[in-house]
């Protein structure tokens, strides 16, 4: 039995319930498509790359709320920062969701993923905008897009 | 109404007493029958069986022979040779689509489905069509989630070979009329292959007189062990079709060029088999027959409509599947705003298990229109408590999500 109460927070049923960045982007210049097969979850992130840097971020998706509060608080951290930089948080997302990463070095709403750590079954809802995201930067096969 | 039998009848529901399980149509709990059963084989009677030319060997085949003459009793099986020890369900309809079915479907013939079937009886006949060039059918479901009989009676032709559908819906807990379905098959000379996962444990199959040409059963959702499961199957079809998997127990000469097939079970049971696992299934059908399986029908059917009505009255709940029909112990739901995988987790905290996803039928979620559902299923063991346990969840799931 996992205490969920401290993940299952205000902040991140806020971001369920209004999801930021969400909807098509206009003028994005990429997209990707995100499924989790094991429980059906679907996302869209559309990129608006200005260079090297992501000028704009914007998500839909079907999930459960933690998929959907992840991809919601994502966007909103990844806007303005290079591929180098979010190629950073998104190692750190990921330490942090499975217990290798201290939430303290997480600012703002994203803190409420050190939760995930102790729901092995859940981790892979809070990671699926990130691995989208990963892939839209570097490509699935790891080779960095141009 | 408390459960059919004692929680003291199975040690982990005994070392977890408060836990409340309500999965049991993804597997069930064991009771100290069928482990102690398998653990007498390993103590008593193990060997390798068919082989030795030594007492203990035979002993083991004994073993082995016993479980499917209790198997084949339980399921309403006359001759036990009828009876095909396989890994399960999934193992068993692959047994039919792959050794049946590349024999006997060709291009231009038509392989119908339900779509309300589990991927264990859709994706073997989904590949088979896309293999040999046949037409592959989903016949539709009514607004409560039967196979549509009507639509199937239509869809059938002479170029129908086979109709694969549930017994029972692992996501909605519809039954199906087997009989009647089998008949429409029967009628234009197709095959009635029946995934009966959710069937078996939960009540009486008689397949001798139940219409069906296969019937498939996985042990651990009727008390026995993971990695066992039945193909029961029609004398002259199990004859003449071919055998699925070669190699050792399954032959009767091996020649340098040629070999020939052991009889009827053996030719269908290459390798050496999973005794244990046959030995647990016959000593859970033992256990269930204790019971009674009209006791168990009775009793889940009872705990679901307790569980429907229940739930059926909180505010923002949509319930899946018959609506005071017959169902059996499956009960899959929406709670508005909360995404079943965020409920099972809340319902986690409280000790309650409950299944949230897919549920290995995505044919089905996308004709319900939705991603997922959440499900309760009940077993012997289950009683009225689980049923306010899990209803005073929902409600508190709730006050999270949505302040209600």
């Amino acid at each position: 039995m996992a205490d969920t109460s401290a993940l299952y927070q205000e902040i991140l049923l806020d971001h369920n319930r209004r999801p930021r960045n969400y909807g098509p982007l206009m003028g994005a210049t990429c997209v990707e498509r995100g499924v989790n097969p094991l429980c059906g979850d679907e996302l869209t992130l559309w990129l608006r790359m200005e260079g090297d840097r992501i000028a704009d971020a914007s998500f839909v998706a079907s999930g459960c709320a933690i998929s959907r509060a992840s991809a919601s608080m994502m966007t909103g951290a990844v806007k303005g920062k290079t591929r180098e930089e979010a190629a950073e948080i998104i190692e750190h997302f990921r330490a942090l969701v499975t217990g290798h990463a201290s939430a303290s070095e997480f600012s703002g709403g994203l803190k409420v993923f050190a939760g995930v750590a102790r729901l092995p079954q859940r981790v892979k809802c809070a990671v699926l905008a990130w691995h989208t995201l990963h892939a839209a930067l570097v490509g699935r096969a790891g080779i960095a897009k141009p | 109404m408390t459960a059919l039998v004692p929680r003291a009848d199975f040690p982990l529901l005994a070392r977890n007493p408060d836990l409340v399980y309500l999965d049991s149509a993804a597997t069930s709990q064991k009771p100290n029958a069928v482990l102690d059963a398998m653990r007498d084989f390993y103590e008593s009677d193990y060997a390798n069986p068919h082989r030795g030319a030594y007492a203990l060997s035979a002993r083991a085949t004994e073993r082995y022979a016993a479980a499917r003459a209790t198997v084949a009793r339980f399921f309403g099986v006359a001759d036990p040779e009828c009876v095909i020890f396989t890994r399960g369900t999934t193992d068993s309809l692959n047994v039919v689509a792959g050794a049946w079915g590349r024999a006997n479907v060709g291009a231009g013939d038509e392989i119908i489905v339900t779509g309300a079937e589990h991927h264990a009886n859709f994706v073997p006949w989904q590949q088979l069509a896309l293999e040999t060039g046949a037409t592959f059918t989903i016949c539709p479901l009514t607004s409560d989630g039967y196979a549509d009989v009507d639509s199937l009676r239509r869809a059938v032709s002479r170029k129908t070979r086979v109709v694969a559908f549930n017994h029972v819906s692992n996501v909605l807990g519809a039954i199906n009329d087997v009989r009647e379905i089998a008949a429409i098959a029967h009628g234009v000379g197709a095959l009635a292959v029946c995934d009966g996962a959710q069937g078996a444990p939960h009540m009486r199959v008689g397949f001798d007189t139940l219409g069906a040409d296969f019937y498939a059963a996985s042990a651990h959702k009727m008390l026995g062990p993971m990695g066992s499961g039945v193909l029961l199957g029609r004398r002259e079809i199990l004859e003449a079709m071919p055998p699925y998997q070669t190699g050792g127990d399954m032959i009767a000469f091996v020649g340098d060029v040629t070999t020939t097939w052991n009889v009827l079970p053996h030719k269908h049971e290459a390798g050496t088999p999973n005794v244990a696992g046959a030995v647990g299934l016959a000593a859970a059908c033992d256990y269930l027959d204790a019971i009674g399986m009209e006791r168990v029908a009775s009793h889940e059917r009872a705990l679901v409509k307790l569980a429907y009505d229940r739930i059926a009255t909180i505010e923002g709940v949509t319930l899946h599947g018959p609506r005071g029909g017959e169902r059996s112990g499956v009960l899959s739901f929406a709670v508005a705003d909360i995404h079943p995988h965020d409920l099972a987790t809340l319902l986690d905290e409280r000790g309650i298990c409950i299944r949230a996803g897919h549920h290995c039928a995505q044919p089905l979620m996308r004709r319900l229109g939705v991603s997922a559902t959440a499900r309760a299923s009940f077993y012997v063991y289950s009683e009225d408590s689980d049923v306010t346990a899990l209803v005073d969840g929902v409600e508190s799931a709730k006050r999270v999500f949505v302040g209600a």
